[in-house]
Formats: structure tokens, sequence, C-alpha cells
């Protein structure tokens, strides 16, 4: 039986999704998000020529507000839950490799 | 009676007549907590001086004479997907355990205010992604009226907290059943209100299009009592309907008016649906006897695209689950990676290790379905049949006033049953998901037991913004039974 997906695609849906995982994972899920998109198939038996797609379901349409600045919360409270920061920033491991040769 | 068998109404008749005090409920139910919690495990945090605080202050207020609001001394538990300024919320997720909100859910704001008190934070499967709570990343709930069961799921917590009677009420979320199929399996009520009745602030997303907070209680009334609090317009949530569009009522009003005359539809496709538990046909079968004898009048109605209504779902609420989880990078808040390779590390390590299974494999489906070349043939097909699902249900309300249906396939299933098929899963919410895709109201009710003794549920679902009908439809039928008033052997206080 084909898979309704490939390992090849797997990886890349899992590399997009910046998701790092083993080929064991890689596997199972073939397997798996096989199965379900072999259920999902089942779409293509209804005819939905010129159906509106429905995006959501709330009566309404471009919600505005006046353009008056609030409060924020603060940079404390922002920072409150990072890994890691120095505030006012938040830290990350570096990004650009030192080039300066320095 | 004792105090955690009370109803919420009562408890709060009798805080009101200061026949009780806001610390004694309190007390009562954190001692409930207590003595049950080890074998149910459905919180993921206890606040007890939170919460005996908080019943001190109203307790004053009610010395002073002043007015404490309508729920004043009101123990409840809350999902731990809301987000609470005072405790941790978690999302039953590795990747948000130690994360301590800034600020309180709109809920949260507004049941305080009116006097609640917020005693635990109940399980959930991971970012509410499940129909067991088998997908906690913290513990397994187990459901009341058989350990060996889940509770359902992804509210399990918030249903078996209520049915163990830690709580007389509590919130949950409903993306795709979550509040309905759990209360089903713990023999309680629990309600999904219309798409943008109650604000989401403070809610952490998963399916933004879907997702609802309701009340989970033992009756019809208790429900309507949380949803007078939580219900209105909240300008931070911009999917929030204002007043002009519909007013909120005052859901106790129309509780005790008859059904007569009342036209309830019987849907046509589900009669023949195979893999259906006779039990549970026959208690439907049962409810719609009682309701004609009430005066209401049956009729038939067609929902012809429900059978597609599983699949829909899986990749409507799986791409925008893909693009809410974005945020989890390991940089601005929650679990990061110790020892990164590189700064692509940070997200794909912390992501890798901080979410559970379900949750990456939703957001691989929904990455999948969303992604260049696959768009059309499944997004956006997705969304075309979500529309013929919502017209289905517009051409019903035609002609039925609610809509009466079973609420889950079966009765609560074994742990471990359903675990390493997430298809079969999957097929739970097949009856429920599909008010969520058209955005409709939806309420579950205890209609009866199995021969094995495990609760089953009814769902009244009713048209856009008409939680009234179905809220007095489900509380005039449990003035005519006893089943929302069974509490599991074991958890009734000595």
């Amino acid at each position: 039986m084909s898979n309704e997906i490939s390992e090849a695609q797997v990886r890349h849906v899992a590399k997009l999704s910046r998701l790092k995982l083993t080929d064991e994972q890689i596997n199972l899920y073939t397997r798996q998000l096989g199965a379900i998109l072999e259920y999902i198939k089942k779409l293509n038996e209804l005819d939905t020529t010129g159906v509106e797609p429905m995006a959501h379901v709330a009566p309404l349409r471009n919600v505005l507000r006046d353009d008056i600045a609030g409060t924020g919360m603060g940079i404390d409270k922002v920072l409150q839950n990072a890994p890691d920061s120095d505030p006012p920033f938040f830290k990350v491991p570096r990004v650009l490799e030192d080039s300066s040769g320095a | 009676m004792q105090i955690t068998q009370l109803t919420a109404f009562d408890l709060l008749d009798q805080i009101k007549k200061r026949q009780l005090t806001a610390r004694d409920a309190v007390e009562a139910f954190l001692k409930q907590i207590d003595k049950h919690e080890k074998t149910i495990g459905a919180l993921i945090t206890v606040l007890p001086e939170y919460a005996r605080e908080r019943a001190d202050q109203i307790d004053q207020m009610l010395a002073d004479g002043r007015d404490a609001g309508p729920l004043a001394g009101l123990p409840i538990i809350i999902k731990d997907n809301l987000c609470t300024q005072f405790a941790k919320t978690t999302c039953a997720s590795k990747i948000l355990i130690d994360y301590q909100p800034p600020y309180n859910a709109h809920v949260v704001e507004q049941l305080e205010k009116a006097g609640a008190i917020i005693i635990a934070k109940a399980n959930l499967d991971e970012f509410a992604m499940g129909s067991s709570t088998e997908n906690s990343g913290i513990k397994t709930t187990r459901n009341p009226w058989s350990t060996d069961c889940v509770p359902g799921g992804s509210s399990g917590g918030s249903a078996a907290a209520v049915a163990a009677r830690m709580a007389p009420v509590s919130l949950g979320t409903d993306t795709g059943g979550s509040i309905r199929l759990p209360a089903a399996f713990c023999g309680i009520s629990g309600l999904k209100p219309t798409y943008g009745r109650v604000s989401r602030y403070g809610l952490v997303a998963y399916g933004s299009s879907l997702d609802q907070i309701g009340p989970l209680g033992a009756d019809a009334r208790d429900i309507a009592l949380v949803m007078n609090v939580i219900s209105g317009h909240d300008a931070r949530d911009t999917t929030s309907v204002p007043e002009s569009i519909s007013p909120k009522p005052d859901y106790l009003t129309k509780l005790d008016t008859p059904l007569k005359g009342l036209r309830i539809g019987i849907v046509k496709e589900y009669q023949s649906s195979d893999g259906i538990d006779p039990q549970i046909v026959a208690a439907i079968d049962q409810a719609t006897k009682l309701y004609e004898q009430m005066g209401a009048q049956l009729v038939e109605v067609s929902l012809p695209h429900t059978q597609y209504a599983v699949a829909c779902y899986y990749l409507v609420a799986t791409a925008e689950a893909s693009s809410n989880l974005a945020r989890y990078d390991g940089v601005h808040f929650g679990y990061r990676t110790p020892n990164p390779e590189d700064y692509i590390d940070v997200y794909s390590s912390s992501r890798a290790e901080g979410f559970g299974d379900e949750v990456k494999r939703r957001i691989m489906l929904g990455t999948y379905a969303l992604s260049a070349g696959y768009y059309d043939a499944y997004y956006l097909k997705a969304l075309k049949v979500r529309m013929m699902i919502r017209q289905d249900f517009e051409k019903a309300f035609e002609q039925a006033d609610i809509i009466c249906a079973p609420v889950a396939p079966t009765t609560a299933f074994r742990v471990g049953e359903k675990t390493s098929d997430p298809l079969t899963m999957y097929l739970s919410d097949i009856f429920t998901i599909s008010a969520n895709l058209a955005g409709i109201p939806g309420i579950s009710i205890p209609a009866g037991f199995s021969r094995d003794s495990l609760p089953i549920g009814l769902q009244l679902l009713g048209n856009y913004f008409d939680e009234s009908t179905i809220l007095q439809a489900a509380w005039q039928y449990q003035q005519h039974t006893d089943f929302h008033r069974q509490i599991p052997a074991g958890f009734i206080e000595q």
C-alpha cells in the first residue's frame, strides 16, 4: 500500500515546523500521518465547486478601535518568563559568526 | 446535605442567607480534593492559601453588608489553559511547565469580580489536544465512575473534578467537543457556547476559529449561573460579539418556561450510524420520548455533511494550531533546550523536547496542510466543506429550534485503549466536532447509565447565540429525570 505521505516529506515538514525528530519518530509519524491523510481523502467525495470557503464563524468584519495609545505591561513582566534575558533584552545564543577575525 | 453535594445554586443561597460562610465552603471542597486527588488526578495546581484568603475577604464583605457579587463565595476549578496571574498556567505541557502569566484571562477577571473563588487548576490534554486527557504531559486523570476509564478530554480534569465533587462547577474549553465529551463520560452537564459569546482573551490558543470557553456543573441551572458571569463583549478579543449584534441575556430567566411547542430536530443520518453503542441509541430514544410527553414536537432534520466533520476538523484545527504554536520558540517564554548547537537548534530542540507526541503530530499535520503545493487540496478544501457543514445547520434550524443527538458513540473507554491509534481517538468526537466547525452552541447532559454503570450523555444543539433555549430544554429534562443528581460511590462525604 502506498503511503499518503513519504518519509522525505515528513522530514521536510518537521524542518518547516522546527521540530528536531529522531529517525524512529520520523518513521512513526510517516505511518500515523499517512493513515490520517488516507482518512481525510474522504473530503474528495464532495463536489465543492462554487462553495465559498469559510474562514471564520463570527458575524463580524474588520473590527477596529480608536487609535489611542494604551499602557503596556512593562519590561519586567514581558521578560519574567524568558529562559534567558539581559534587561531590557531577550538573550539568545550567537546568531552571526564573528567575522572580524579578532 | 453535605456541602460538597450541594449545587452551586443552593450553595450560593446558603452563603447569601449567611447559613454558611465562604470559608466553610472552601474548606469543604479543599478537604474533598485532599481526599480524592490522589486517585483521580484531576488537578495540576491546588490553591489553598489563595482560596482561603479570597474566602475571608468575601465573608468580610458580606459581614459588612456589601454586595460581594452574584457568585459570592462559590468555589470553582478552571482548566489550566486559562491564564492566571496568581498561579502557573501550564497547558499540561513541559514547554510551559513554569509559565507564570503576566495577566488574567477575561473569564478569570469576570469570575473574581463576581465573587467566585478559584480553588484549583485542572488537568487537560496538552494544549487541549485530545479526547481522553491521556495526552497530558503532567498526569493521567481517572474517571470517578470507574478509575480504569478515561474521563474524556480535553477538559478531563475539569469534568472529573466536578463529578468527584471537588468543586460544584468548573470551566473548560471546547475546540472539537472538549467540554461536551468529558461531561458525558463523567455524568455531568457541560456547555460549549456559541463562538464569540465568551471572550477568549487569556485562553492559550489552539484552534482560534473553533475554541470556546464554557462551564461544567451538575445541572443546567448551575451552568446558567456561570454563563451570566463569563459571557459578554470584551474588546480584547476581536471575535467577541458586541451587544449590538447579540445582546447578552440573563440565562436563568427562561429555564422554567415549559417546552410546549418546542420543535426538536432528530438527525436522520444519526439513526443509522455504524459503531454507535446501542445502549446510547436507546437512551437518546428515551429522552426524545420524554420530550414529546413534555409537549415538544419532534421533527426530522438532515445533516448530510456531518460525516465529513472529523476529516474537515483535523485540517482546520491543525492548520490553526501549527500557526498558534509557532510562538513557542525557546526565546520569549517557556522551555529552552539546555545546550543548543546553534540558534536554529534553540527552536528545533526546545520544541522537540518541550512538546508531547500528539502536539507534534498536529503541528506537522497542520504545517503539511498549509505547505506549498498542498494548500488547495487540503486546507482550502476543508474550508469549503466547513461552509457546507454550516449550511446544513442553517437549514436544519429553519425546521427545528434545537437538535437532539448523542455526544459520543461510546461511553468512557479504558485508559490506554486508544492511545496507540490517533485516528480511532479522533473518531470519539464524531458527534461534537460539527458544532465547533459551524460555531453553534451545544450542551451535554446526563441521560442514563450503561450496563457497566458508566454515564451516557445527551447532546442538545442550538441556533447561533441561543444558549437560552438549550439550557431551558436541558433544565426541563432535569426536572423529570435524576441522572444529573447521581454522585459516584466513594465521593459522597461521610
